[in-house]
């Protein structure tokens, strides 16, 4: 997490929206709400996608990151295959998600950004997921009383051998390493 | 009879299809072979990313996936998955590293500080795609040995096949299994919930987002007529077959259904024994389903 002032903190969030793929087509939102109206958990967010190009717009997206929203994106993209502006918005989705966890807002809380985070270790380590490492490390991290209502579904899959008991290890892990250490910096300063 | 190889494939069966969705990786592997298509193994691969890499860092995501595709390049084969996760994950990169330059060296450039590379040679296919518009109705119907008669399925795409570039099939209205199922002798129905979002990682972590998206699916698929739902992703199918009491609860409406992967559903039709299509991994019944067969 990086402290950061309030302006810079605006150019820096226009700056890396514009700067993912086709990030820049943002400029073109018409505020239809078509995006909103299409988001299957939109009714759940305090800002619904199309507020959240207004806030950015407004320079208000730090209220959109100290809320529930951005995490309750799914990442159906059906607002992306409906915008009239062509805009991914599923993929702005993405770059703030990655934004607020990167500056410590709010919206780094949210249990799924806990999993999102938990996930990233996994695979950093290991190259694959580990689904049992996985849900120990996210329940201590959330709530582990919450863990003992899994019991029951954990032990179903166990017996049917769904979740394994060791990770397994890629052979080329150590390159891989070598591999994601290489790209650049993530979110870029302006 | 002859067997089809129409393309050659190296197969990257995802994480999730190596623990948790067994069943989806066995089912393919079989159906795959009695079909006659070939499918080497994709060596020492690693975890595309997924939506929750993504969702903390895009370029490692990006290089994750990008691994796998240098890994095919190598093989020199295209690259079949049967994940719909995995599917979008590795298809991206390769649209995004065709397209962009700037994605397209900078990824690159991490590919070689392993050691590796990766020119954009490999196409990136979904095993439904390969089977419906590789094979077609007669590479398939003339390996159906036992065809379903009259059973109505739901055929459930989720989000991440179709969406978002729409190149397999239209993004909001596929057809493409509901031909397949057709082939098999099903009778899909003309599900309106076929595009709808299960909720995906939800379900885990803001359960009661994810139960009302499923028991929407469920409910839905039942009041329209079907007598099972099937899948083209595994965590569809987990949350779909594992959350069907709490979805009924939530939504209070009768949520329970067998669901089952699509290619349970064809391999069921092709003579495989339940333990080639591992159906006891499966957490709602399918007795009903295979009894559906014609004599």
């Amino acid at each position: 997490m990086e402290a950061i002032d309030a302006q810079t903190l605006k150019q820096t969030f226009l700056h890396n929206i514009y700067s993912i793929p086709y990030g820049e087509k943002i400029k073109e939102c018409l505020q239809c709400g078509t995006c909103s109206a299409s988001c299957p958990t939109s009714g759940r967010m305090d800002y619904s996608p199309r507020e959240i190009i207004a806030a950015l717009r407004a320079g208000l997206l730090d209220r959109v990151l100290n809320s529930n929203t951005v995490w309750l994106c799914s990442s159906c993209y059906s607002c992306t295959v409906r915008c009239p502006a062509e805009i991914k918005f599923t993929d702005v989705m993405y770059e703030l998600k990655r934004l607020g966890n990167k500056y410590g807002f709010t919206s780094r809380k949210s249990p799924t950004a806990k999993m999102a985070r938990c996930f990233v270790k996994i695979i950093d380590r290991y190259g694959r997921t580990a689904e049992g490492e996985l849900m120990a490390r996210y329940y201590l991290s959330t709530n582990p009383i919450r863990a003992l209502g899994q019991v029951g579904f954990g032990l179903r899959m166990l017996l049917k051998r769904r979740i394994p008991l060791l990770p397994h290890r890629i052979k080329g892990r150590n390159n891989l390493k070598k591999m994601i250490s290489a790209v650049s910096q993530e979110v870029q300063k302006p | 009879m002859i067997a089809h190889f129409v393309n050659t494939y190296v197969y990257y069966p995802g994480c999730s299809l190596t623990t948790t969705n067994r069943a989806y990786d066995i089912s393919t592997r079989n159906v795959v072979g009695v079909l006659g298509i070939e499918m080497l193994d994709l060596e020492d691969w690693n975890c595309c990313g997924a939506t929750a890499y993504m969702a903390i860092r895009e370029k490692r995501s990006f290089v994750l996936s990008a691994r796998n595709l240098a890994l095919a390049e190598k093989a020199g084969r295209d690259l079949v998955t049967a994940c719909a996760g995995c599917y979008l994950s590795l298809h991206k990169i390769n649209k995004y590293m065709a397209e962009d330059p700037k994605i397209r060296g900078e990824i690159r450039r991490a590919l070689n500080a392993g050691g590796m590379d990766y020119t954009g040679k490999v196409r990136v296919r979904h095993i439904l795609d390969v089977l419906v518009n590789d094979l077609g109705e007669e590479g398939i119907k003339q390996h159906v040995v036992r065809p379903f008669a009259g059973l109505k399925v739901a055929p459930y795409y989720g989000c991440q096949i179709t969406r978002p570039f729409g190149d397999i099939d239209d993004p909001e209205f596929p057809k493409i299994m509901d031909n397949l199922l057709r082939w098999i002798g099903a009778d899909p129905i003309p599900f309106s919930m076929k595009t709808k979002c299960c909720g995906g990682m939800l379900m885990i972590t803001q359960q009661e987002a994810g139960l009302e998206l499923v028991g929407q699916i469920l409910s839905q698929a039942k009041e329209e007529g079907a007598d099972c739902i099937s899948t083209a992703c595994p965590l569809c199918q987990i949350n779909l077959e594992a959350y069907q009491a709490k979805a009924s609860r939530t939504i209070g409406k009768d949520c329970r259904i067998p669901v089952l992967y699509f290619t349970q559903l064809v391999g069921i039709t092709l003579g495989l024994e339940p333990k080639d299509l591992a159906l006891r991994d499966n957490l709602t019944p399918s007795e009903a389903v295979i009894a559906a067969r014609s004599a």
